[in-house]
């Protein structure tokens, strides 16, 4: 467990003295060190958990049914539970990935901001330490085993980015902040609700109160909790966790704060809270199951993940058309990308999870680079208007073909890795709803068209006159898009075999 | 069930009518001192009330020359609707024969037939008062109704009776239970009351002047008896709301039997609780200001509210099924 | 269920969740802003009061301290907070009316009914007070988001929002006998920082609009195509 108090620790340590530390420059670094520091023991953490997962007796062979409790490691700290299993620890070890990466270009970034103006060395410091914060928040709500103490982490992380969305304190990003805040806050109360509920069915079954909010115990009582007040939790839950993952019709905080937030907030909001949100849903759906098991209508919470996931990716995709500006419209990929992983946990079975959770990880990694080279592009062009960004290719090649790149990966083209997740995401469904198939395809279709009728002037059009190339920092584009691209190649076999695990918790089944 | 229609029911339950008429302009008078004595003044004496009555009953009854005969049939209609409609109200004891043939219906009827009387009277003469009076007196008789009737009915369903005897038996019987829906029925309840028999804040019995008052426009043209009968009226109404509340929501002390212990402890009870309320009905009055006219419907929205939650409270909270 | 069966305490419980309901409406209707404050603060106060109560039937003694907490945060601080920030603001003779008061009005009552209609067939016939209770809690809740829809004035938005989580908080209590002490305290700790956050809102919505009227921040909008 020292792994993982090392991992919550850095964060929360960094967010307060990030607090403290005066000078832009130094705090910049400082954050670096503390995001590299995070990474560090994420991976320690990981090992620890391959160590014990890895334990005979435990996960078998494939298709073998495997006790999610088994294969995990569990631990108090202060006096709270925490359970780390293959899934939690695989989305642990992306966000701090992408918070290092995202660090590393936020350092420059902010740096530019405060010398333009936009922002003064207070409200640095705010954005410092509430990043961490931030980070923080996410790593409790992943690693956590109590369903509370979930739902006070993803609020927490809502109330630590808020202050973000507002940073450059234009009326436009108020008025993002407002609405996020008022938007999440409603959704997050009914998850509460819902978590109420839980908790309600729960006590019928457990006698020790206080572990009644424990997934783990939850878990194991699955089969005996009341369907019906289960059935009722979970419409909640999705509902209040699904506005936080940006489902339609609950989306509608998401376009704005990306938009008008500081852009390695938009990275990391779109990269890695996304993911948390649905990380909860899916956590929370397989407690349902068990509780559905012997009803009537046993897959109901994945019915309403398909439904909600589908229109998600629907409607995002046709937004796609109509935006213009660049932020707007990488968020509005982010609700189609988020409603295509909502549809494939839905789904269920072990490939569609498979392909469910590779495409988090694809899908983070790329729209983090992509809002990366987008902040960047915006500086050159001085505006996030579609219209006004032309040329980047000619201005400053780096960004424009990271750009032209991290869409074509984005947009699923082989042999990026998110053509690999949406492959075998259309495969599982063909197998069980090959229907949806049709839906899926002519969705994909409508997203790559609104995508690069944009990107095309973007990046080859005529720059405007004096257009100058920006001080960029491209490494991390050029890490996150290497990965995605080998991932499209070929999986590397402990990756597989990690996610294989994941999918082992989640379905009972695995797919190697 | 039986004892309802023997003699000493029947002469009891006229008894207890005759007490109604006798006891109205008590309750009046006493409203009146307590409120008197809350702005440091002393007040008319508490019978006061009756020698209006008297001063007015003795008087010549003039009547307009533009009057139809609607005219003058109205005060005996409206008093005696009233009156009955007070008969139905248990004020000493319960299971009386006139609680066996009506119920809570046809007490609401009762009291809206004396409000349609009394708002034709108010425009028969065609005088602009009479009919402005009459127009409020019906704005506030429609909105004020159904708040009543669904304030009752949150009763009616928790005693499984519509009959007013049986409702307050069935309570002397459960012990004291505390209801939600009963809250808010009294809550209700006392804002029809105040509204209904036109105190403050909708209506002040006070005054006449032109632009706020309601019941007293419609009486402008009355004189002598027929006078006297209609404020008789507005006072037996008073004093029925109040015996209402009292008995239904703190029935405790209401007579069960027919013997003079039973009758007088009846009497001392529902004295004691109506003092009470009168009281009450003295402070608010003395507290609130009146309202503008077109914020009543604001006052009665919320009666009809709260006898909305009362009922929905009472199916939510008590029976659950 | 017989009423006059359940234990006295359990009686009161029921009519306090019930004032609660009717304040949630009060609310709702308030069309002045300190009132609106003043109602927020009686619904916390009563919530509280729930809490104690449940604390004393079930001998559950860490409820006291939550009702502790509820007091001081839902009765005392917040409001004062919210009084702090009206005052500075120099909100306290707004008055906002809704637009249709009596369509609003009604809704929330079709909510009432939706809740309990909700609720009914979920928990089986030996826990109806708790079912009951939960059916309100959750009209509390819902009304409380009618009023976010609803009010356009950002202090009125926060009221919403704080009167859902007086309604969770109810739920919490009388369904559960309260969530476990840490996470009592994560919630409470999440709603004050919530709070000042709001607070800070305000103040940037006021200097970037110059009026906390929320309708007026419409300048994200979906942009057409022939915009």
């Amino acid at each position: 467990m020292n792994a993982l108090t090392l991992v919550l620790l850095t964060p929360l340590l960094g967010a307060l003295i990030l607090g403290l530390i005066r000078p832009p420059p130094l705090a910049g670094w400082f954050n670096l060190g503390v995001s590299a520091l995070s990474l560090a023991a994420a991976l320690w953490l990981a090992w620890s958990v391959a160590l014990v997962s890895d334990l005979p007796g435990d996960l078998g062979g494939p298709g073998a049914i495997n006790g999610p409790i088994a294969g995990s490691l569990a631990g108090d700290i202060f006096g709270l539970p925490f359970r780390v299993d293959a899934f939690n620890v695989y989305l642990v070890v992306l966000t701090a990935f992408v918070a290092l990466t995202t660090s590393v270009f936020s350092r420059p970034y902010m740096r530019y901001v405060l010398a333009i103006g936009r922002i003064g060395p207070r409200r640095l410091r705010t954005y410092h330490s509430m990043y961490q914060l931030f980070m923080f928040t996410m790593l409790v709500a992943l690693t956590t085993d109590n369903l509370g103490v979930m739902w006070v982490a993803v609020e927490g992380a809502t109330l630590a980015t808020v202050l973000l969305v507002s940073l450059y304190r234009t009326p436009e990003a108020v008025e993002a902040a407002w609405k996020y805040f008022i938007l999440c806050g409603v959704g997050i109360a009914l998850a509460l609700f819902g978590t109420v509920l839980t908790y309600f069915a729960a006590q019928q079954v457990i006698s020790d109160p206080a572990a009644g909010l424990n997934w783990s115990t939850l878990y194991t009582e699955a089969g005996r909790l009341e369907p019906a007040v289960m059935r009722l939790a979970f419409v909640f839950l999705l509902v209040g966790y699904g506005t936080k993952v940006g489902l339609v019709p609950m989306h509608q905080w998401l376009p704005d704060a990306h938009s008008e937030g500081p852009t390695p907030m938009s990275a990391v909001l779109s990269g890695l809270l996304l993911n948390v949100a649905l990380y909860a849903v899916v956590r929370l759906k397989m407690l349902v199951d068990g509780s559905l098991a012997h009803t009537d209508n046993p897959h109901l919470a994945g019915y309403l993940l398909m439904g909600f996931g589908l229109t998600s990716f629907l409607v995002a995709g046709l937004f796609l058309h109509r935006q213009r500006d660049i932020k707007r419209m990488f968020s509005y990929s982010s609700i189609e990308h988020m409603g295509l992983m909502t549809f494939g946990f839905g789904l269920g079975g072990p490939l569609a999870t498979f392909g469910a959770l590779l495409h988090m990880l694809v899908h983070s990694l790329t729209k983090s680079a992509i809002f990366v080279t987008v902040g960047h592009a915006t500086h050159i062009a001085g505006t996030q208007a579609i219209e006004q960004i032309r040329g980047l290719i000619r201005t400053q090649p780096t960004v424009g073909w990271s750009l032209l790149i991290g869409v074509a990966a984005i947009a699923g083209f082989p042999p990026f890795g998110v053509f690999m997740s949406e492959f075998l995401l259309l495969t599982a469904t063909m197998k069980t709803a090959p229907w949806f198939t049709l839906v899926l395809l002519s969705g994909l279709a409508v997203a790559f068209a609104g995508l690069f009728r944009h990107l095309h002037p973007m990046v080859y059009g005529t720059p405007p006159e004096g257009q100058q190339p920006v001080a960029a920092n491209m490494i991390p584009v050029a890490v996150h898009l290497t990965l995605v691209l080998w991932l499209g190649l070929a999986i590397p076999a402990f990756l597989a075999n990690w996610l294989d695990r994941a999918t082992g918790l989640i379905t009972g089944t695995r797919l190697l | 069930m039986d004892n309802y229609l023997t003699l000493p029911g029947w002469v009891l339950a006229v008894f207890q009518s005759c007490l109604y008429i006798a006891l109205a302009p008590l309750l009046v008078g006493w409203v009146r001192k307590v409120k008197a004595r809350l702005q440091n003044r002393r007040g008319a004496p508490l019978f006061q009330a009756y020698r209006d009555l008297y001063k007015l009953l003795a008087k010549e009854a003039r009547v307009a020359h533009t009057a139809s005969p609607l005219f003058r049939a109205a005060p005996y209609i409206v008093f005696t609707a009233t009156w009955m409609a007070a008969a139905t109200v248990p004020l000493l004891v319960v299971d009386l024969p006139t609680a066996a043939i009506a119920d809570i219906i046809v007490l609401v009827g009762l009291l809206a037939l004396a409000r349609v009387f009394l708002a034709l009277a108010g425009m028969d003469v065609g005088t602009a008062f009479g009919g402005m009076g009459a127009s409020r007196e019906m704005l506030i008789g429609a909105l004020a109704e159904p708040a009543m009737l669904m304030a009752v009915f949150t009763l009616a369903m928790t005693a499984h009776s519509t009959n007013l005897s049986s409702v307050i038996d069935y309570h002397l019987v459960d012990g004291f239970v505390l209801r939600p829906s009963y809250l808010f029925a009294l809550g209700g309840l006392i804002l029809v009351a105040v509204a209904e028999s036109g105190r403050i804040p909708i209506d002040n019995p006070t005054t006449h002047l032109e632009l706020t008052m309601i019941h007293e426009a419609m009486l402008l043209e009355y004189s002598g008896r027929h006078l006297a009968l209609m404020e008789w009226s507005a006072q037996i109404k008073l004093l029925l709301y109040g015996t209402l509340i009292a008995n239904v929501f703190f029935p405790w002390g209401i007579g069960r039997g027919f013997g003079a212990a039973a009758l007088g402890l009846g009497l001392a009870a529902v004295l004691a609780k109506l003092a009470a309320l009168g009281a009450v009905l003295a402070v608010g009055e003395t507290v609130l200001a009146k309202m503008r006219l077109f914020r009543a419907p604001e006052f009665l929205n919320l009666a009809l509210l709260l006898s909305l939650l009362g009922l929905l409270s009472h199916v939510i909270l008590e029976v659950g099924a | 269920m017989n009423l006059s069966l359940l234990p006295l305490l359990q009686q009161l419980v029921l009519v306090l969740a019930a004032i609660v309901l009717f304040l949630s409406f009060v609310l709702l209707a308030q069309n002045r802003l300190i009132s609106a404050i003043h109602a927020f603060a009686w619904q916390g106060a009563l919530v509280a009061a729930v809490t104690t109560v449940v604390a004393a039937t079930g001998h559950i003694h860490h409820l006291y301290f939550s009702a502790a907490l509820t007091l001081a945060l839902k009765a005392l601080l917040i409001p004062w907070m919210l009084h702090r920030l009206v005052r500075r603001l120099e909100l306290e003779r707004h008055t906002e009316s809704l637009q249709s008061p009596t369509l609003v009005t009604m809704a929330a009552v079709a909510l009432v009914i939706f809740s309990y209609w909700l609720v009914l067939p979920m928990i089986q016939e030996e826990l109806t007070f708790t079912r009951n209770i939960v059916a309100i809690s959750l009209a509390v809740v819902l009304i409380g988001l009618l009023m976010m829809v609803f009010r356009t004035q950002a202090v009125a938005q926060v009221l919403g929002f704080m009167s859902m989580e007086n309604g969770l908080f109810l739920a919490a209590v009388s369904a559960t006998g309260g969530m476990p002490l840490v996470v009592e305290l994560g919630v409470a700790f999440d709603v004050l920082v919530a709070m000042v956050l709001f607070g800070v809102f305000f103040l940037q919505i006021r200097e970037s609009i110059d009026s906390l009227d929320v309708d007026r921040l419409n300048r994200l909008r979906e942009t057409g195509g022939d915009q």
